[in-house]
């Protein structure tokens, strides 16, 4: 398993110009990207939503790379996403999940059938044309390039070690600086996207 | 006595608003009342239509659309209103879209005699979220999809309309 903050090092050597939503890996990323306004941490507004968000984003945003990375939790309480998102498959769409096995941030609590789970399968399944997945930072490194350099829909499952927080929600560090509003508007100004 | 045509709420004319409100995108889950609409937008090239596989789901969608500039509007059941609160909160409340719902209102009657209880909970739903909501039951009523559309940009927030009558075919 892989130290997402590792793991999202070696991808920002290939982010390029992409737009990334990095879902539960925003408190890393806010750290690491050289790029925030093409970024769009939006903390958690409703758990199960990252994937139809930044899903719609990529079909108002054709021209441009839309990465995100997803999770296991948010991916099992929505998992109708797959085929919604196949069937429309936008080519611009890079749909990365990260899989720690557990629900980290409410104490480390194992997701349903934690272990056995293919989430790739499940994506090809689905229609997914392209997926991967990648257990060691290694791993992610050989194939990387090969996953940005190519049309999406792409689904790449990546195995994380999990970091549990048992912190009170009230007294845990507050990593995203902007508000969701502030973020939507970065991102919106660096595209000229006019609303 | 036959009712005149006026008394119905036609497809065309909810396709009709929706053009001319500027819509990109349906994010849609379908319901028994809507399979003439959904016929008439598939073969509109101006839309691009957005199946989902729970309702909740169209919200987190609307939101990422409306990020990228395009103009989203949700087609659901009132059953599936009911399964998205966290998502409208989340998603569209908490991100001030502008999105408006239309919603097939199920099991209500004009006389106040519900024939499902969604239709008893759809109004004090949509009430407790702080959700403006306009009744639409025929084509004379279609002016109120505009209104809706309106209200929504202005206040850059989820507007409802609840459709009260089944879409009467190609009429």
């Amino acid at each position: 398993m892989m130290q997402t903050a590792e793991m999202l090092k070696v991808f920002n050597r290939h982010r390029g110009d992409a737009i990334v939503v990095p879902g539960r890996g925003g408190r890393h990323w806010v750290t690491i990207s050289d790029k925030p306004s093409r970024d769009v941490p939006l903390g958690d507004p409703a758990m199960g939503g990252h994937a139809m968000f930044s899903f719609g984003l990529a079909l108002a945003r054709p021209q441009n790379k839309i990465v995100l990375f997803d999770s296991e939790g948010d991916i099992l309480m929505s998992m109708g996403v797959f085929p919604t998102i196949a069937d429309l498959a936008p080519p611009n769409f890079y749909h990365f999940m990260l899989d720690n096995e557990c629900y980290a941030t409410t104490g480390g609590q194992p997701v349903p059938n934690a272990k056995n789970v293919a989430y790739d399968e499940i994506a090809r399944g689905s229609g997914y044309k392209r997926t991967y997945k990648f257990t060691t930072v290694e791993e992610f490194t050989g194939g990387i390039g090969d996953v940005m350099a190519a049309p999406g829909p792409v689904f790449v499952w990546l195995k994380v070690l999990p970091e549990v927080i048992n912190e009170a929600i009230g007294r845990r560090p507050r990593w995203n600086t902007r508000t969701k509003d502030q973020v939507v508007a970065d991102m919106r100004k660096e595209l000229g996207i006019q609303v | 006595m036959a009712e005149s045509q006026e008394g119905f709420l036609s497809p065309q004319t909810v396709l009709d608003e929706l053009k001319k409100n500027g819509v990109t995108h349906v994010l849609w889950l379908p319901d028994s009342e809507t399979n003439w609409l959904y016929t008439l937008m598939s073969a509109e090239p101006s839309l691009t239509l957005v199946p989902v596989t729970r309702e909740g789901l169209a919200f987190s969608g609307a939101a990422g659309i409306a990020a990228g500039g395009g103009k989203p509007c949700i087609l659901i059941q009132n059953t599936g209103l009911l399964e998205s609160g966290d998502s409208m909160r989340g998603w569209c409340l908490g991100m001030n879209v502008p999105v408006v719902m239309i919603i097939g209102y199920r099991g209500y009657t004009r006389h106040g005699v519900n024939t499902d209880t969604v239709a008893d909970f759809t109004e004090p739903f949509l009430i407790a979220f702080g959700i403006k909501y306009y009744l639409v039951e025929r084509d004379a009523d279609s002016s109120r999809i505009s209104v809706a559309f309106e209200e929504s940009r202005k206040k850059n927030r989820p507007v409802a309309v609840l459709v009260g009558d089944e879409y009467h075919g190609f009429n």
